[in-house]
């Protein structure tokens, strides 16, 4: 406020220095909105970099045995076909799992909680998970169900998973479910309808394409995690869909890959980083249209 | 229900209420235990992180926090230097963050055509969806060479020559290494950081903006004079934020970091972070061992920081969250 009224109100009967000042307060006008535009242009052209980086090394590596074929020794044409398989049964069952916890606890905090202590003490720490490291939830979900299960299980990838995605669902069924007017709700208790029943006909009814854009927002921060699954998954160069053993995934084989000093390998790891970054940006996208409808 | 047959008229046939009652008790009592899960959840990755991390808090003392060894081979570890890594690079990921983040907004909020917001927003946005790893393959094969062969020589002969800061610029230019980590947690963070700022701006009555306007105030003075002033609290708030996701980053920063236990006084020297090191060593540690327990206090170490910065940029940001 105060360059406010030092630019209003200075001894200024004098027209240059009016002048002077003018041009200097344009002049740093200019520069700030420059520097700004400046900054917008280094994020788009990163965004464009990356996107630019993982079509020209990945386009080249996709070819159909990427699909066909399951991870091999280097040299001899392997593919990603397992690693893929378990990253969608991996993630595919924690956001079964995540998703009606996720629902149920956003439904409490928007629906019960409404300014209760619990209901803070709730909130607070379901936003601490949100931004919580991933990898902290890996070693969590290891001391939890690894070690005293005997072993790296995809069960345990998809717990890890599971418990990443429940606060992401949790906050965009809050928000959502605060979004719907108190005269709905009153309208449907005026009718004699029990709470519960008000809830699940009518305010999920009218949040449902928030709720499902905060899943898919969640199915695409899970599609790319790696920290958690290096000590729940582990990853398995065989055909595994038993989640009882070790599982492969895409972002594990992908770190493994893209570490080793084998050229197929490294280019494999680029077609699986371009698969992965496409799959989370549409859905990414596809969320966003969702909720615009 | 034959009760309620032979209810009178008038009262009201209480087995439907109570029918509805109980299943109102069932449903609220399933939203509260969920709500109780989450808790547990929380709880239990501080407990469990802390049980596996005390043979090893047990057999260094409190000294674990500073000692800069890690040795295997004698099995004596330290936090020191993964301690120093993680915050030294977090810091600085801010500080390249922050003005890049206020620009992106500042553009969002007050200088962008209106058809070019969204687009551009959402542009923005996707940024913070790309998963971690692919940041890190980014940063290992295109950024670090770009950095060894062009940005950090030159940054050598300029930077490096200054007095007083020009130690931090010395060394031979790997493209590895504290600085390059730096940058790619700064890419990172950048758009959660824009994200909370733009939105904290878009929350200035626009009454506020349009009186400077009204004073002749430029749209920097408007910035700078009312919608900063404003909103200063929530955008510490979205810069804590920022800094709570750039602590616990694993997979980008085990790529570029260089992965060294010791403290480097240049920024282009290697170094490593809690998180590298835990996703690094983890695969060579024995089950039971001294080394596991080290990584899993290691764990709960950066579990407390990231939980002070998180709650912190929590409280700040409280106001927005109630409006």
């Amino acid at each position: 406020m105060s360059t406010t009224f030092q630019a209003s109100s200075g001894p200024t009967k004098d027209a240059a220095v009016a002048a002077a000042l003018g041009r200097s307060r344009k002049r740093s006008d200019l520069i700030l909105r420059v520097l700004s535009y400046g900054a917008t242009a280094i994020g788009l052209v990163l965004l464009a970099s990356i996107l630019v980086t993982l079509f020209a090394k990945g386009f080249g590596a996709m070819n159909l045995s990427v699909f066909t074929e399951v991870t091999r020794p280097p040299g001899s044409n392997g593919g990603l076909l397992n690693a893929m398989v378990g990253s969608l049964i991996q993630v595919g069952l924690a956001t079964i799992i995540g998703t009606p916890i996720g629902m149920l606890v956003g439904t409490y905090l928007a629906e019960y909680a409404r300014g209760s202590a619990f209901g803070n003490v709730v909130r607070f720490v379901s936003d601490i998970l949100l931004s919580a490291p991933s990898i902290l939830v890996g070693l969590f979900v290891y001391q939890l169900l690894v070690l005293p299960f005997g072993g790296f299980s995809g069960w345990a990838g998809v717990a890890a998973l599971a418990i990443i995605i429940i606060p992401v669902v949790v906050r965009t069924t809050e928000d959502m479910l605060a979004l719907i007017p108190n005269t709905l709700r009153e309208a449907v208790i005026g009718l004699g309808a029990p709470k519960w029943k008000m809830i699940v006909t009518v305010c999920w009814r009218a949040a449902i394409s928030g709720i499902i854009t905060g899943v898919l927002l969640g199915v695409a921060r899970i599609a790319g995690e790696t920290a958690p699954l290096l000590f729940t998954s582990l990853g398995n160069n065989a055909w595994s869909t038993d989640l009882t053993a070790p599982m492969p995934s895409l972002p594990i084989t992908i770190y493994s890959y893209a570490g080793s000093p084998f050229q197929d390998w490294i280019e494999l790891a680029w077609a699986g980083a371009l698969i992965i970054t496409l799959a989370v940006l549409i859905l990414n996208i596809l969320a966003r249209s969702v909720l615009r409808k | 229900m034959q009760q309620a047959a032979t209810a009178s008229v008038g009262t009201i046939p209480r087995p439907a209420r109570r029918s509805s009652s109980l299943g109102d008790t069932i449903f609220a009592a399933a939203c509260t235990a969920a709500g109780g899960f989450v808790l547990l959840l929380l709880g239990g990755i501080i407990v469990e992180l802390f049980l596996g991390g005390l043979p090893a808090f047990r057999t260094f003392g409190i000294p674990f926090l500073w000692s800069t060894e890690w040795d295997p081979v004698t099995e004596v570890f330290g936090a020191g230097v993964s301690i120093y890594g993680t915050i030294i690079t977090a810091v600085l990921a801010i500080l390249l963050a922050v003005p890049l983040a206020f620009g992106v907004a500042f553009y969002l909020t007050e200088l962008a055509p209106i058809w070019l917001r969204r687009p551009v927003g959402t542009a923005v946005e996707l940024l913070a969806a790309v998963p971690s790893i692919i940041y890190g393959m980014w940063g290992f094969f295109l950024i670090a060479p770009i950095m060894a062969q062009y940005v950090q020589p030159f940054m050598i002969d300029s930077v490096g020559t200054w007095p007083v800061i020009g130690f931090l610029f010395e060394g031979p230019p790997f493209g590895t290494g504290i600085f390059t980590a730096a940058l790619i947690l700064a890419i990172m963070i950048l758009p959660f950081i824009a994200a909370t700022m733009r939105d904290v701006f878009e929350q200035v009555p626009p009454v506020f903006k349009e009186s400077a306007y009204g004073l002749g105030c430029t749209t920097w003075e408007v910035m700078k004079g009312v919608v900063l002033p404003y909103t200063r609290i929530s955008v510490a708030g979205g810069i804590m934020l920022g800094l709570g996701r750039a602590l616990g980053e694993t997979m980008a920063v085990t790529f570029v970091i260089g992965n060294a236990n010791r403290i480097t006084t240049t920024l282009f020297g290697p170094g490593n972070t809690i998180a590298s090191v835990i996703a690094l060593e983890f695969g060579e540690s024995e089950i039971g061992s001294l080394k596991l327990s080290a990584l899993l206090a290691l764990g709960f170490i950066l579990f407390v920081l990231s939980f002070i910065v998180l709650a912190l940029s929590r409280f700040l940001l409280r106001s927005r969250l109630k409006a």
